[in-house]
C-alpha cells in the first residue's frame, strides 16, 4: 500500500477535476456538479486510505514522493505528510464534498457560470493539499501562494455585495505576507549553502542547521508575519471580516476552515522546529497577540449585526487559542491546539453552513432581520444549536476536548495567559447563545423568500421589499419574493450535509483518541526539535 | 596593403541572417509591386529572425570567441541574449504582420509623410493599403540590438545603439489611428534618445581618455592596474546614464509612458521586450566585462536606480487609467527588479547575477509581449480600446481573451506557477547572496504594490459588471493566435517546469574577454 504515491494523487486528482468541469459545455452545469462531488468524494477515500497505509508509530514523514524539480535552486518536488499533516488532509477531504454539496444551488443565481465557481473549488483542494504535504519549502511556497488565486476568484466572482472589495483586500494582505516570508525562504536557503554546501530546500536538512540567533529573529519574523495574517492573530485580522462575510458560504468555509490553518499550521511545521531560538524569544509577544486576540476578537463578535462577520470574528478568536497552545511548547498544548485546528474546521465549518442555510432562507445576513426561525424550522434551529454549542466548546463536542487540552496544557508554562484566555470562553457562550436566541427564538420575525424548496431562491423582482437595512443586506441579486410563508425546515440536501458534521462533532467530543494518536508523535517531533522533550500523561 | 580583419563568419550568422534580410527588404521595397511586397517582406522578416534564432541554437555549446579585430564577443550571455532577441523580433514581426483586427487591415499608417488630419490622410485612412517599410525597419532594429549585446568595444557599442535607435524612433510614430499621439511620442523619444546617445559618447570619450583604448578588455585591465580614477569614474557614469535610458530605468524614464502609449501596439510590444534585452545585455557586458574589477565604481550607482526604478514604477503605476501606460510603467519597475538581479553578481564573477538576470528578461519579454498582444485584440470605433475602465466585464465578453490576460497579469505580478515567480525567485536569490538585503526588501515591496494594478485589471474583467457600448474582442488572425500560444504557453511552462532553461542560462553565464 505504500508504495502508491496518495499525496500526489491527492493533489492531481482534483486538479485534473477541475479542468474536466472547467472544460464542460455550457448547458451541462448539473454534470459538472455531479463531477465536483465525484473528485472531491475520490479525494476523501483517497485521505482515509491514506490514513490507513499512514504507521503512527513509524517514520515522522511518511508516504512521501521527491522529484527533482528546479534543480538549479536546489528545489525538489517533495511531498510527504506526518500527522499533523496528515489530519488536516482528512479535514479537507471531509469539508470539501460537504461545501459542493451546500453549494449546489448557490452559484445558479450569479450571472456567472456555475461550473466555474466548482471548478475553482477543485482547483483550490488541490491547492490546499499541496500546501499541507510539501517538505520543500520552496513547494510549500509556491502553493501557500497560488492558493490565493483560486479563492481570489471565489470570493470576486461568487461572493456578496462587496466582494470586490474583499477580494482585493484578501489578496494583497495576503500576497504581502507571503512576499515576506519569500525573502525568509531565500534567506534560509543561503544560510543552508554556506552550512551545507550547497543550496537546498529540503525541510528535514534545513531543521539540521545551526543558525545564528540574530539571524534566526529575522527569518523567524519574515515566516511568522506570513503566517499571522494567514491565521489571523490581531492585529493582521482585518481582511478575515471582510472575506468571511463577502465570500460565498462555501468559500467562507474552506477559507476560516481550512486556509487559515495554514498560518497555524506553519507555526508549528517551520517557525518553532526551524527558529527554536527564535521562537523562544518571541514567544511572549506572540502570547500577548494571541490572548489579545482571543479577548478582542470575542468583543467584536458580540457586536456584530452581521452573521458571517459575527462567525469570521469568533474565528480569530479561536485563532488565539491556537496559537497560544503552539507557542506554549509543551506537547499537551501542542497536541490540543492541532486538534483544535481540525474541530474549528469542522464546528466553525457547520456554523457556517447552518448560517449560509438560514441565509438561503431569508435573503439577509443581519441578526436582526430573523427571529422565531426555531418555531417553524426546528431541525434547522438544532444544527444551529448544535453547530454553536461546538463552537463554544461545550463539553460532549468536539472543542472541549481541543480547548481543554489547550489551557491544561498551558497553564504549568504560561499561568497569566492562560487564565486570560479562559475569559475568552464565556465570551464565546455570551456571542453564540445571543445569536442563536435572537434569531430562534422570540416572536417570529424576517420573511422567507418565496422558495421552499430547501433554500434554493429562485430570483424574481419584487417592489414590496424595500427595507432600508433588508435591501443593502441582501445577498442573493435580485430582490426576493416575500410571500409570507413560514421558514422551511432542512431539505434532505441539507440534511445531508449537517448530519456528517454534527456526527463527527459528537463521535470527536466523545472519543478522541484516533486523531490524537496521529497527532502526538508529530508534536513530540516537533517539539523535539527545539529541544523540548516529549513525555505527556494525557 | 591592407590586410583583411580576421572574421569568424560562423559566429557572426546570427546577426547576418538579419542585417541581410534586412538589406534585400530594402531591395523588395524599392523594386518588387506593390501588391507583392507584403507578403514577401513579412516571409523575409519571419526567415531573418527565425534564421537568426536557429543559428544562435547551432552555435550554442561552441567555444567562446572574439571576433572582427576584437570588436565583437560571441560568447555564452551574447548567444543566449541574441537567441532571445531574435525570438522575440520573430513574434513581434508577426503581430505587426496582423492583418485581421484592424477594420482597414493595418497597425501602421499607409504613408507616414502625409499630415495628420489632412483630406489626403483621411482618404488613406480607409484604404485597405499596408504599409510594408516596418518590417525592414524593424529588422534593422532587430540586428543593432543583436550586434549591442555582442560588441567587446563600446564604439562597436555605441553604432549598434544607433542602428537600433533609429529604426525604432520611425517605427513609433507610424500608428495608423491617433497619429498625433504617435508622432509626438516619436519626436519625445528621438529627441530623448538623442540625449541619452550624447552621454553615451561623452562617457566613451571619458573612457578612452583614461585607458587609451575603447576596448572592454582594456578597460578592465587599466581598471584593475590604477583601480579607476575620476576621468575613468566620470566616463562610466555617463556610458550607464546612455544604457540606463534605453532601458527604462527610473530616472531616465520619463520617455517610457508616452511613447509606450502612442507608438503602434505591435511596435510596443516590440520595444518592451526587445530594446529591454538589449539594454540589460549591454549593461551587463559594461559592467561586469570592463568594470568588474572595481565594483564600487558602479554598485551604488546600480542599487540607487534599481530602487528608485521600482518606487517609480510601482506608485505612479498604480495611478494609470490606461493600460499602455500601466504596462509601461509596469516595464520601469521590472528594469528595477532586473538592476536587483545585476546587482547579484559578485566581485570574482561567482554568484548567480548573470544567469538570473537574462533568465528574468526571457520570463519578462514573454509575458509582456503576451500582454501587449492581447492589448490588441481589444478594440472600439477608435483603434484599441485601451482606457482601463473600457475591459469592465471582458470576462464575460470573451472568456478565452479574459482567461490569458489573467494569466499575463498574474505572471507580471510574480504569482508562483507564472514564469514571473521563477524569474523573481531567481534575481533576488542571486542579490541576497550577494548581501543584498536591503534591496530586496524594497522590491518586495514593491512587488506587492505593483500587485495591486496587475490585480485590479482581473477585478474589472472578472468582477465588474460589463458597460454598454463597451469594446469587442476582435477574433485574432492566425499570427496573434500563434504569438499568444506561444507566449501563454511559455509562461505557464517556464512556471512550473523552468529547470531546463534555467540550466541554460546558467551553462550561458560566462563572459569572455
Amino acid at each position: 500500500m505504500t508504495d502508491i504515491p496518495w499525496l500526489v494523487l491527492m493533489i492531481a486528482v482534483p486538479a485534473v477535476g477541475a479542468a474536466v468541469v472547467a472544460a464542460l459545455p455550457r448547458a451541462r452545469d448539473l454534470l459538472a456538479k455531479q463531477v465536483t462531488l465525484g473528485v472531491s468524494l475520490l479525494v476523501l477515500l483517497l485521505a482515509v486510505l491514506a490514513t490507513v497505509a499512514f504507521d503512527p508509530d513509524g517514520d515522522r514523514f511518511q508516504l512521501t514522493t521527491s522529484v527533482s524539480w528546479i534543480p538549479d535552486f536546489g528545489a525538489e518536488f517533495a511531498l510527504g505528510a506526518d500527522g499533523i499533516a496528515l489530519v488536516m488532509l482528512l479535514l479537507i477531504g471531509v469539508l470539501v464534498p460537504l461545501v459542493v454539496t451546500a453549494s449546489w444551488h448557490e452559484a445558479d443565481a450569479s450571472p456567472r457560470p456555475p461550473r466555474v465557481f466548482f471548478a475553482w473549488l477543485l482547483l483550490l483542494e488541490a491547492m490546499m493539499v499541496g500546501v499541507f504535504a510539501a517538505t520543500d519549502i520552496l513547494l510549500f511556497y509556491v502553493f501557500f501562494e497560488a492558493m490565493l488565486v483560486p479563492m481570489y476568484f471565489l470570493i470576486g466572482s461568487f461572493g456578496g455585495p462587496r466582494r470586490q472589495y474583499a477580494a482585493v483586500k484578501f489578496f494583497v494582505y495576503s500576497l504581502v505576507g507571503g512576499l515576506i516570508m519569500l525573502a525568509a525562504v531565500i534567506g534560509l536557503y543561503v544560510v543552508s549553502t554556506s552550512q551545507l554546501g550547497e543550496g537546498t530546500f529540503a525541510f528535514d536538512a534545513l531543521r539540521q542547521l545551526d543558525i545564528d540567533p540574530d539571524v534566526q529573529k529575522l527569518l523567524f519574523l519574515g515566516f511568522f508575519i506570513a503566517f499571522a495574517i494567514k491565521a489571523p492573530l490581531v492585529p493582521f485580522h482585518t481582511w478575515l471580516p471582510d472575506s468571511g462575510a463577502e465570500a460565498p458560504i462555501g468559500g467562507s468555509v474552506l477559507l476560516v476552515g481550512v486556509l487559515d490553518k495554514v498560518g497555524t499550521f506553519g507555526f508549528l511545521r517551520y517557525c518553532l522546529p526551524l527558529f527554536p531560538d527564535a521562537s523562544r524569544f518571541f514567544a511572549p509577544f506572540v502570547l500577548v497577540l494571541a490572548v489579545a486576540g482571543i479577548l478582542y476578537a470575542a468583543l467584536l463578535a458580540m457586536g456584530q449585526s452581521d452573521m458571517k462577520r459575527l462567525v469570521s470574528y469568533t474565528s480569530i478568536s479561536h485563532f488565539g487559542f491556537i496559537a497560544l497552545g503552539i507557542f506554549a511548547f509543551t506537547t499537551e498544548a501542542a497536541t490540543g491546539a492541532v486538534l483544535y485546528m481540525v474541530n474549528h474546521g469542522i464546528a466553525t465549518g457547520l456554523l457556517f453552513l447552518v448560517v449560509g442555510m438560514l441565509i438561503a432562507r431569508g435573503g439577509s445576513r443581519q441578526i436582526g432581520d430573523y427571529g422565531g426561525v426555531a418555531a417553524t424550522a426546528p431541525k434547522l434551529a438544532g444544527a444551529f444549536l448544535i453547530a454553536g454549542l461546538a463552537s463554544l466548546a461545550l463539553p460532549g463536542t468536539n472543542s472541549f476536548v481541543s480547548e481543554f487540552l489547550v489551557l491544561i496544557g498551558s497553564f504549568p508554562e504560561r499561568p497569566v495567559f492562560t487564565i486570560l484566555a479562559t475569559l475568552g470562553i464565556i465570551l464565546a457562550a455570551l456571542y453564540v447563545l445571543l445569536m442563536y436566541q435572537r434569531t430562534m427564538h422570540g416572536p417570529p420575525r424576517g420573511m422567507p423568500l418565496a422558495d421552499v424548496h430547501g433554500g434554493d431562491p429562485t430570483p424574481e423582482a419584487d417592489p414590496a421589499r424595500g427595507g432600508a437595512s433588508a435591501a443593502t443586506a441582501t445577498v442573493t441579486a435580485p430582490a426576493p419574493v416575500r410571500d409570507g410563508s413560514r421558514f422551511a425546515d432542512l431539505s434532505r440536501r441539507e440534511l445531508a450535509v449537517v448530519a456528517p458534521l454534527i456526527a463527527l462533532i459528537i463521535g470527536l467530543g466523545v472519543y478522541p483518541q484516533p486523531l490524537l494518536e496521529l497527532i502526538e508523535p508529530a508534536v513530540v517531533a516537533t517539539l523535539g526539535d527545539m529541544g523540548v522533550s516529549g513525555g505527556t500523561d494525557r | 596593403m591592407i590586410e583583411t580583419p580576421d572574421l569568424s563568419w560562423a559566429a557572426l550568422a546570427p546577426m547576418l541572417f538579419v542585417f541581410v534580410a534586412a538589406s534585400v527588404g530594402v531591395l523588395v521595397e524599392a523594386f518588387a509591386p506593390r501588391d507583392a511586397r507584403h507578403p514577401a517582406q513579412v516571409g523575409l522578416a519571419l526567415a531573418g529572425t527565425v534564421g537568426a534564432f536557429v543559428a544562435t541554437l547551432f552555435l550554442a555549446g561552441t567555444p567562446d570567441e572574439v571576433t572582427a579585430v576584437g570588436a565583437l564577443a560571441v560568447d555564452g550571455p551574447a548567444l543566449f541574449l541574441q537567441a532571445m532577441i531574435a525570438g522575440f523580433g520573430a513574434l513581434s514581426v508577426l503581430l505587426f504582420a496582423e492583418r485581421s483586427l484592424d477594420p482597414a487591415r493595418s497597425a501602421f499608417v499607409v504613408s507616414a509623410a502625409v499630415p495628420a488630419g489632412s483630406p489626403r490622410d483621411r482618404e488613406l485612412t480607409t484604404v485597405p493599403r499596408v504599409q510594408t517599410e516596418v518590417y525592414p525597419l524593424a529588422l534593422f532594429a532587430i540586428g543593432g540590438m543583436m550586434l549591442f549585446v555582442a560588441a567587446n568595444d563600446l564604439l562597436v557599442m555605441f553604432v549598434a545603439l544607433e542602428v537600433l535607435s533609429l529604426p525604432l524612433y520611425l517605427l513609433s510614430g507610424m500608428a495608423r489611428r491617433r497619429r498625433l499621439l504617435s508622432q509626438e511620442a516619436a519626436v519625445k523619444y528621438f529627441l530623448l534618445g538623442a540625449f541619452a546617445s550624447a552621454f553615451f559618447l561623452y562617457g566613451l570619450a571619458l573612457v578612452y581618455g583614461a585607458t587609451g583604448s575603447v576596448r572592454l578588455s582594456v578597460v578592465r585591465e587599466a581598471v584593475t592596474a590604477d583601480g579607476g580614477g575620476v576621468l575613468l569614474v566620470l566616463g562610466l557614469g555617463l556610458l550607464i546614464v546612455g544604457l540606463l535610458f534605453k532601458a527604462s530605468v527610473a530616472p531616465f524614464h520619463s520617455w517610457t509612458p508616452d511613447v509606450y502609449q502612442g507608438a503602434p501596439t505591435p511596435v510596443t510590444a516590440f520595444m518592451a521586450a526587445c530594446t529591454k534585452v538589449a539594454a540589460f545585455g549591454a549593461i551587463l557586458r559594461l559592467l561586469y566585462v570592463a568594470f568588474g574589477a572595481a565594483e564600487w565604481t558602479w554598485r551604488p550607482l546600480i542599487y540607487a536606480a534599481a530602487i528608485a526604478s521600482m518606487v517609480v514604477g510601482a506608485v505612479l503605476g498604480l495611478t494609470q487609467t490606461d493600460l499602455k501606460r500601466m504596462l509601461a510603467y509596469s516595464s520601469v519597475a521590472h528594469a528595477g527588479f532586473l538592476l536587483t538581479g545585476v546587482i547579484g553578481l559578485g566581485a570574482g564573477g561567482e554568484g548567480s547575477g548573470l544567469s538570473a538576470t537574462m533568465f528574468y528578461l526571457l520570463t519578462y519579454g514573454l509575458t509582456t509581449l503576451g500582454a501587449f498582444a492581447v492589448l490588441t485584440l481589444v478594440r472600439d470605433g477608435d483603434g484599441e480600446a485601451s482606457h482601463l475602465s473600457q475591459w469592465a466585464g471582458l470576462a464575460a465578453r470573451s472568456p478565452l481573451t479574459a482567461a490569458v490576460m489573467t494569466l499575463f497579469m498574474l505572471a507580471l505580478a510574480g504569482i508562483p506557477l507564472t514564469a514571473g515567480f521563477t524569474g523573481k525567485f531567481a534575481v533576488f536569490r542571486a542579490a541576497i547572496e550577494e548581501g543584498a538585503w536591503p534591496l530586496v526588501l524594497v522590491a518586495l515591496l514593491a512587488s506587492a504594490v505593483a500587485a495591486f494594478f496587475y490585480l485590479r485589471v482581473i477585478v474589472l474583467m472578472y468582477f465588474s459588471e460589463p458597460v454598454a457600448g463597451g469594446p469587442t474582442v476582435g477574433v485574432p488572425g492566425l499570427p496573434t493566435t500563434l504569438v499568444l500560444a506561444v507566449t501563454a504557453t511559455a509562461t505557464l511552462a517556464l512556471g512550473i517546469l523552468p529547470g531546463a532553461v534555467l540550466d541554460l542560462a546558467e551553462q550561458a553565464a560566462i563572459f569572455v574577454g
